[in-house]
């Protein structure tokens, strides 16, 4: 018999990939079939006629809409995202370099972000209702309040211009050692850091706060063990799901949050080239751009579902 | 009648200062909007409050311009999302089976993909106007209120009343605006303050990107845009609309807070 819990993550996993198979029918749909003519976009208003079919016949425009989705989807399957309109660049080349860059920044952004956020929630826990929490959570509601691209800009004037302690803008480029890097990209890092860290603590103060109501926690406070014995000991382990889920929701937000980070710090990623093709209308890399970003998301969901049913010794231990 | 709390009253206060400033800025603002007054980048005076921008126009005026486009667009959005977002999540709670699976999946495939990449795909085909902005923000956040109203309606519909009027042979369009709406109102209007400001901040961000409002509209994001470059120079310009966007935030917030409270607390439920 199969372990049922083999069987949950199988599940969740096909349902992840149906998901994702989904995700790229609607942003096919979405440049495809919407109203805006392609061919009309990239030639302008002035373009004649002879040369409007031609490019749509270039474009493969004229096949059925079906097909040119399977034409699609093959190729990205066989890791072939096509070749950009604007420059014809092959897109697959372009952007493995700047994922990798874009993944680099995402992964020191959540090194910093995720064990702080749990100190501050376990914090805030341990001194609820008191000046630490509100501190925390005033300062944490401030910084939701404010768009990721106006952090990044209140950032540079006070971080980068009066005190001169980093550099404004996020150039990397062959040859950089780690350290070298790692100072490049450090105020992106703060305002990614800054972006998450508001949202992850809150939800983790919450979940947290949810699992000290329980009868047991009541028992080991009559025990008479410490606040911080209680919350890391007991509290914390029953909110491993929880907290794992927050973390991970986050982690998908971190994936948005690039975008606009990677445009305000000129750092080239990503979110910089999906923005500077949306703009030129380069369809084709819209639509890889939009479908490794839907990838990475759906993704990220996946694995907290996967790590929270892992979580439950309830389905770990079945009886 | 009790008294307004302080923080709501402020919050008040705030949001309505703003919205003010929006419907009233061709009277109040003290330049036209796209009228070049001065120098780039003058310091802030008598005569320019706030100084003036990247080529010398009022960055008052255009704060004032620029909060009318931003709250219009915004609460257009909001509007089109809620009335989309409940009418279909109270339809889908009231219907159930094949008519709930539909929207609801749906929604989830909708919800699969960040909005903000969802609204960059879409804006790489769609002409970048105010009504294809407000579309695409109203409908992509109508998800989030979807599932909300669906959550609350779902309990409503088991309700005795509801069933009474079930059995009274009332239509689905009485039991959805007569018996559910009045029902949700509280949950829905508290949520409205965070989807505004959610919208705010979506519209500043892609006014941000360039594929927002177009110049030479304003629009705070668009203000951000425009004076990036002063900021290596120590010019605070593009400052100035993340403090407005920030109090306009935390002031609704507070409103809808206060509305929360007081709607729930009438029906015995949590006190305020």
């Amino acid at each position: 018999m199969v372990h049922p819990i083999l069987k949950l993550v199988v599940q969740r996993v096909a349902l992840g990939i149906l998901l994702l198979l989904a995700a790229s029918v609607l942003i096919f749909v979405g440049t495809q079939i919407l109203p805006g003519d392609v061919a009309q976009s990239i030639l302008g208003q002035s373009a004649t006629p002879v040369s409007l079919a031609n490019l749509r016949a270039e474009l493969g425009l004229n096949d059925p809409p079906v097909t040119r989705y399977f034409n699609w989807l093959s190729g990205v399957l066989q890791g072939d995202l096509g070749t950009a309109l604007s420059n014809g660049q092959d897109i697959a080349t372009a952007m493995g370099r700047r994922l990798g860059n874009t993944l680099f920044l995402a992964f020191w952004a959540a090194i910093i972000a995720v064990p702080l956020a749990i100190v501050l929630g376990l914090i805030s826990v341990r001194y609820r209702d008191r000046w630490p929490d509100k501190l925390i959570s005033g300062v944490t509601l401030a910084t939701i309040s404010v768009p990721e691209f106006l952090v990044g800009y209140i950032a540079v004037f006070f971080l980068a211009v009066q005190l001169q302690w980093f550099p404004s803008i996020a150039s990397v480029y062959d040859g950089m050692t780690l350290g070298e890097r790692l100072y490049a990209i450090s105020m992106p890092v703060i305002v990614l850091v800054l972006a998450v860290l508001g949202h992850m603590m809150r939800m983790t103060r919450a979940a947290i706060l949810n699992v000290m109501q329980s009868a047991y926690v009541e028992t080991a406070e009559l025990k008479g063990l410490s606040q911080f014995t209680i919350i890391a000991r007991h509290a914390l382990p029953n909110a491993v799901a929880p907290v794992v889920n927050v973390v991970m929701l986050n982690l998908a937000y971190l994936v948005v949050g690039v975008v606009v980070v990677e445009v305000v710090f000129v750092y080239p990623g990503m979110g910089q080239y999906l923005v500077d093709h949306v703009a030129k209308r380069d369809v084709p890399v819209v639509q890889a751009c939009g479908l490794v970003f839907a990838a990475v998301y759906i993704g990220l969901n996946l694995l907290a579902d996967v790590i929270s049913i892992l979580a439950n010794p309830r389905l770990r231990h079945p009886k | 009648m009790r008294r307004i709390p302080l923080a709501a009253l402020i919050g008040l206060i705030f949001t309505g200062a703003y919205f003010g400033a929006a419907i009233f800025a061709p009277w109040i603002a003290p330049y036209g909007m796209a009228e070049v007054v001065g120098d780039s980048w003058e310091p802030w005076s008598s005569t320019h409050w706030l100084g003036t921008d990247t080529i010398g126009r009022d960055l008052l005026s255009r704060m004032i311009w620029g909060g009318q486009t931003t709250i219009f667009v915004a609460a257009a959005a909001t509007l089109l999302s809620f009335s989309l977002g409940s009418v279909l999540g109270f339809t889908a709670a009231v219907r159930g089976g094949w008519v709930d699976q539909i929207l609801s999946r749906t929604v989830d495939l909708m919800m699969s993909i960040p909005s903000l990449i969802s609204a960059l795909v879409i804006l790489s085909v769609m002409p970048v106007t105010l009504p294809v902005l407000i579309l695409v923000m109203g409908i992509l956040d109508s998800t989030r209120v979807f599932r909300l109203s669906r959550a609350v309606a779902v309990d409503i519909t088991v309700m005795d009343y509801v069933e009474a009027a079930r059995l009274r042979g009332e239509g689905q369009g009485w039991i959805i605006f007569r018996e559910i709406l009045p029902n949700a109102l509280s949950p829905l209007v508290a949520e409205m303050g965070l989807r505004f400001i959610f919208a705010v901040l979506f519209i500043s961000t892609l006014s941000f990107l360039g594929l927002g409002v177009q110049p030479p509209m304003a629009d705070w994001g668009g203000i951000v845009k425009e004076n990036k470059e002063g900021i290596v120079y120590g010019i605070p310009a593009a400052l100035i609309p993340a403090f407005a966007i920030a109090t306009l935030a935390i002031s609704v917030n507070l409103v809808a807070d206060w509305i929360l409270n007081r709607t729930s607390s009438l029906k015995g439920g949590r006190g305020g």
